[in-house]
């Protein structure tokens, strides 16, 4: 686990720490009535207060507040019963009021934790440092004019958990096993839908850079990083640059960057130049957040089933090894359908067929497991075909393939194709008779002792039997054919 | 601390607000009159005491989450000194 | 008597028996105005066919028995208050051009009852002044003279213009917005009544914000009982303010005839400074006799930390101001000055769009915010605050009432005051205190000064006992029976 940068000098450490904005889940925006709708027209989901227009004052939206709750429930954190909002003072186009409103001094959520898993399946807890609820600003588009910006403030006043984590992470790998945990949990929730297209989840990723045993170095802030492989890409960037910088003699020097994914390189940001004196103030126009403890308690017995208490019990309940439980839990939907598929099924079998054929037969198709062609209860139905020993394991991967194709039942198809699995000794006696009987070299050399010339004849007698004999009695046959 | 010349600069950009040079000395002055006479609370012993923020002594009440507004957009861009369409429109900004 | 020389009271029975209507009401104050606002320059903009239309609204609602309990009353209203389609520039160039697109909440209440609004007046530049002298549309002239004296005097600060029209007679009430007494300083120097009620009584929905944590909407008015009667149009909760009280609105008109027997009277001892002028401490002592005699008990109570009043209030109003002003930034609304590059915009558009006291706040805002220096000034100002709000609640375990002068002189010259910032900032001395606690406070006239000029006693009271404090002004209008009016009022001088 100990990932290293090589330099001039030997190897280098990273340290690296990641500050999520998560676009809050709520119909409204946390402090005005308007929409937060994604793609509407510039401009149409905006308020007064959004606008910030004189005399416009916020109010809180209670469901805002109640994610930001679930999110620290689900974060194993401490909830702050009384927080507070503070003003975020700086200039920027689309800034309305000149000011963020978001939460400094004391945010709504303290400490809690988030367990990622290595590549090698050994996990390790990364520390969240708080967790509190601010505004998001506008959208400045720089390309619609040569000499202009456009603003649109459609997303002004949408609400966001900002999630800061400990500086713990020490590699690309781990902030992108970090980040896609931390998404997971907060779909999970219900409380981010965790789409970093459309800027639902977006990274700040502070980064630094030291030799084994040392006190940590200047960090750099990157800003807005969109997506998890450029998380990972902009961490390695950054480092190297920090790298380079301290190995000719020279000194990071603390400050907000940007990464051009198409250069693969960070540069410093322009306008961010004196963003560092914000002179944060609590909001006169906003009082104490006060909660009350029975609300929390109901919340809290209102959250759904965790991605790490379920891999648990997958792997109690349905013996799944530790792996396919990680699988099937990153995803509820996954998880869920592999639950109706394994519920009175055998958990490893059911397993099997939702990673493997299922997942597969998605991915071909381009669909997700929420508009999957195959139901868990037709897929539940064709383990079931497979178990009972109506067909065979053979012809189940051409049914599935069938039941993708068109969304039929798998008993129709089976009995549509006649490929119901023959037990029939009699008909299994002679296609073995027939096989051998038209390969008498081949019989000559197994019995001179080319064993594996076993699975030619088994091979031979399925075709004969157009796939459908059953394996095990065409096996027994055989052998005793063959003795 | 009186301030000098670079400080009400600093000051002065950070609110966004050009001065000439020529106005420094005078509100050089001015501020730091007003930032004198302040500093008599340094006075007080404030030892233990909690900050008022507001003077409305209540806790914050949430309201339901409903789309009650939007959908505005001409009222939004009626005052606007420069717009395109529906948005508004400022000086070409540089990240 | 004439229309205009009415008091709310008396015109609001006067419309229900039909003996004038509110054309003729309206009209008559739309004329005032044509004379004497080219003198006064209490309004910023004047909206007489606006007016003309509700008071002929108020005539059909009062003849079909459906009038609200202002209608047909003529207001003034500070230009401070939003107020849709009609312009509203908080006395700023930056917003010389702005046209809300939607109502205050405390002018929708004052509309919904009926009242009429005759104009926008004129204050101090996004409310900050004693003067009204920062108005980017000119200063206001107080109304009176001294006797014998024809120099100009200003109206106080800053609902100066809103002071002046009713004290002219340009409108039987206004409203106010007080941070730190911008209410009851100019209704002392104009002779009139103004109510700051206690902080979240009235909602700042649609008020342009100056310092959130102090603004308050207040009515002003010719007498206590007018004032209570505006209040209670202007008063209540409102889900849009998360800083608004949820608590029922009492009958303040009721309050001001409950008399004074009984209630304990706080005369603060901090108050009575070196250097009171004798004409004030002479008022006060007239107003202490006047509320012994009606049966009231006179108590001596110490607010220990008066003396830092001030200077905490200008730490944290410029602070709160500051961000407030963020948002004229050129880009949504108001003014804007091009510039090559956003920053430039930004720049030049606050440098032409705030005139010089607004900027100097923003300065020292800004200044106490940031890095380095919050902890010595901000934070430890508001710790201050907290010091001066607890004085106010063990002063009030021993009284009902607080009595203290209004204001530390009478109106002063044009030209007064002018070099110094902090001289003018100390005419705020008396009234920044109780604003800093969030308490109901209000100026009576009372008195005049050896020069004729109008001064008023402040009552303050206990949180949201907004009826306490008219008893005792009422008490002492009954009493004092101020009758003066001023040199330049409609009807009698142009
Ligand atoms: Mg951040
Ligand atoms: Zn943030």
């Amino acid at each position: 686990m100990s990932y290293t940068i090589e330099g001039k000098t030997g190897p280098w450490e990273l340290v690296i720490g990641l500050e999520v904005h998560a676009q809050v889940i709520s119909r409204a925006k946390l402090f005005s009535g308007a929409a937060t709708v994604f793609g509407a027209a510039p401009n149409h989901q905006v308020s007064f207060v959004d606008a910030a227009f004189p005399g416009m004052l916020p109010v809180i939206n209670r469901e805002c507040v109640a994610q930001a709750i679930r999110t620290g429930l689900g974060l194993d954190a401490e909830i702050h019963l009384e927080s507070r909002f503070d003003r975020k003072n700086y200039f920027y186009a689309d800034l309305p009021a000149g000011y963020q409103i978001s939460q400094y001094q004391h945010p709504i959520v303290g400490r809690g934790v988030i367990e990622i898993e290595g590549a090698d399946g050994t996990t390790r807890t990364i520390g969240i440092t708080r967790l509190h609820l601010e505004q998001d600003a506008g959208k400045s588009l720089h390309d619609q004019h040569p000499a202009k910006t456009y603003i649109d403030l459609n997303r002004a006043g949408v609400a966001l958990m900002e999630i800061v984590s400990e500086p713990d992470l020490r590699s690309p790998e781990e902030a992108g096993a970090y980040l896609r945990k931390l998404r997971t949990i907060l779909r999970y929730l219900g409380t981010c839908d965790g789409n970093m297209d459309e800027g639902s989840m977006r990274a700040d990723v502070n980064v630094s850079v030291r030799k084994a045993g040392e006190a940590f170095r200047t960090r750099c802030e990157v800003k807005n990083v969109n997506s998890v492989r450029f998380v990972m890409q902009a961490i390695e960037a950054e480092a190297k640059r920090q790298i380079a910088v301290w190995e000719e003699g020279g000194v990071v020097s603390q400050e907000t960057r940007l990464f051009e994914p198409g250069r693969g390189i960070t540069r410093s940001m322009r306008s961010k130049e004196d963003a560092h004196d914000y002179r944060y103030f609590p909001d006169p126009d906003l009082l104490p957040l006060i909660l009350d403890p029975a609300w929390i308690e109901t919340l809290r017995a209102d959250l759904p089933e965790l991605p790490d208490a379920k891999k648990r019990r997958f792997m109690a309940e349905y013996g799944l090894p530790a792996y396919d439980a990680g699988v099937l839990v990153a995803e509820q939907a996954s998880a869920a359908y592999f639950e109706a598929v394994a519920r009175g099924r055998d958990g490893k079998f059911a397993a099997n067929w939702v990673i493997g054929d299922l997942f597969a037969a998605l991915n071909r198709t381009g669909r997700s497991i929420e508009t999957s062609p195959v139901s868990p209860a037709d897929l539940g139905a064709l383990l079931d075909l497979i178990t009972d020993g109506t067909i065979n394991g053979r012809i189940a991967k051409d049914v599935f393939e069938e039941m993708v194709a068109s969304g039929e039942a798998p008993g129709a198809i089976v009995t549509r194709k006649n490929l119901r699995q023959v037990t029939d000794t009699g008909a299994i006696e002679q296609a073995v008779a027939d096989v051998l009987a038209a390969n008498p070299d081949k019989v000559a050399e197994y019995k001179a002792g080319k064993d594996k010339l076993f699975g030619f004849f088994v091979g031979q007698v399925m075709k004969a039997m157009a796939g459908k004999g059953n394996p095990a009695l065409v096996n027994d046959v055989l052998r005793r054919h063959l003795a | 601390m009186p301030l000098d010349p670079a400080t009400v600069r600093r000051i002065a950009h950070l609110a966004r607000m050009h001065i000439e040079d020529d106005d420094i000395p005078r509100l050089q002055t001015e501020l730091n009159g007003i930032l004198g006479w302040v500093e008599q609370l340094g006075a007080v012993n404030v030892e233990g005491v909690k900050p008022l923020t507001g003077a409305a002594d209540m806790a914050l009440r949430m309201r339901d989450d409903a789309v009650t507004d939007g959908d505005i957009a001409e009222k939004i861009l009626a005052n606007a000194p420069e717009r395109a369409g529906d948005y508004f429109v400022v000086p070409k900004v540089v990240e | 008597m004439s229309l205009i020389d009415l008091t709310l009271a008396q015109a609001r029975a006067g419309l229900r028996a039909k003996t004038f209507s509110a054309r003729d009401l309206t009209a008559a104050h739309l004329e005032a105005i044509t004379a004497l606002n080219p003198t006064l320059n209490a309004f910023i903009t004047v909206t007489p066919e606006i007016a003309l239309a509700e008071a002929e609204a108020a005539d059909r609602a009062l003849a079909a028995g459906t009038a609200g309990p202002l209608a047909g009353i003529p207001l003034a209203i500070k230009d401070l208050f939003c107020t849709e389609g009609v312009r509203t520039t908080a006395a700023s160039l930056m917003l010389e051009t702005f046209v809300p697109p939607y109502e205050s909440t405390v002018t929708a209440k004052l509309r919904d009852a009926g009242a009429v609004f005759v104009g926008k007046t004129n204050l101090d530049e996004f409310a900050m002044g004693s003067s009204n002298l920062t108005s980017a549309y000119g200063a206001v002239t107080n109304p009176w003279r001294r006797a014998g004296d024809d120099t100009p005097l200003v109206p106080g600060g800053s609902s100066g213009g809103s002071a002046a029209a009713v004290a002219a007679r340009l409108a039987l009430g206004a409203t106010g917005t007080d941070t730190g007494g911008s209410i009851r300083q100019p209704a002392s120097f104009c002779g009139i009544v103004g109510m700051k009620p206690s902080y979240g009584r009235c909602s700042r929905y649609g008020i342009i914000a100056f310092a959130s944590s102090l603004d308050q909407a207040g009515p002003m008015a010719r007498t206590v009982e007018d004032c209570a009667i505006l209040l209670g149009a202007m008063a209540g909760f409102d889900p849009k303010d998360s800083t608004s009280a949820d608590i029922p609105v009492p009958d303040f008109q009721a309050a001001c005839t409950r008399g004074v027997k009984g209630l304990r009277i706080g005369v603060p001892r901090e108050y009575a400074a070196p250097g009171m002028p004798d004409e004030i401490a002479a008022l006060w002592h007239l107003g202490r006799d006047i509320l012994r005699a009606a049966g009231a008990e006179i108590i001596d109570i110490s607010l220990p930390h008066t003396e830092y009043a001030l200077p905490t209030y200008y730490i944290v109003a410029p602070a709160e101001a500051s961000s407030n002003l963020a948002r004229y930034d050129g880009v949504r609304f108001g003014r804007r000055e091009d510039g090559a590059d956003l920053i430039e915009m930004y720049e030049r558009t606050r440098a032409k769009g705030f005139g010089d006291e607004v900027k100097r706040r923003i300065l020292i805002g800004t200044y106490v915010l940031s890095a380095g220096y919050y902890d010595a000034y901000y934070l430890r100002a508001q710790k201050v605050r907290s010091l001066i709000l607890g004085d106010f609640t063990t002063a009030f375990a021993r009284c009902d009432a607080i009595l203290t002068p209004t204001a530390p002189s009478a109106a002063f010259a044009q030209g007064e005051k002018m070099d110094d910032p902090i001289k003018m900032y100390l005419n705020d001395i008396y009234t920044v205190p109780a604003s800093l606690a969030g308490l109901p406070a209000m100026s009576v006239p009372v008195g005049q000064s050896q020069e004729g000029l109008p001064l008023g006693l402040q009552m303050i009271g206990r949180p949201f006992d907004e009826e306490t404090v008219f008893a005792v002004a009422a008490e002492i209008e009954r009493a004092a029976g101020f009758s003066a009016r001023p040199a330049i009022r409609a009807g009698v001088s142009a």
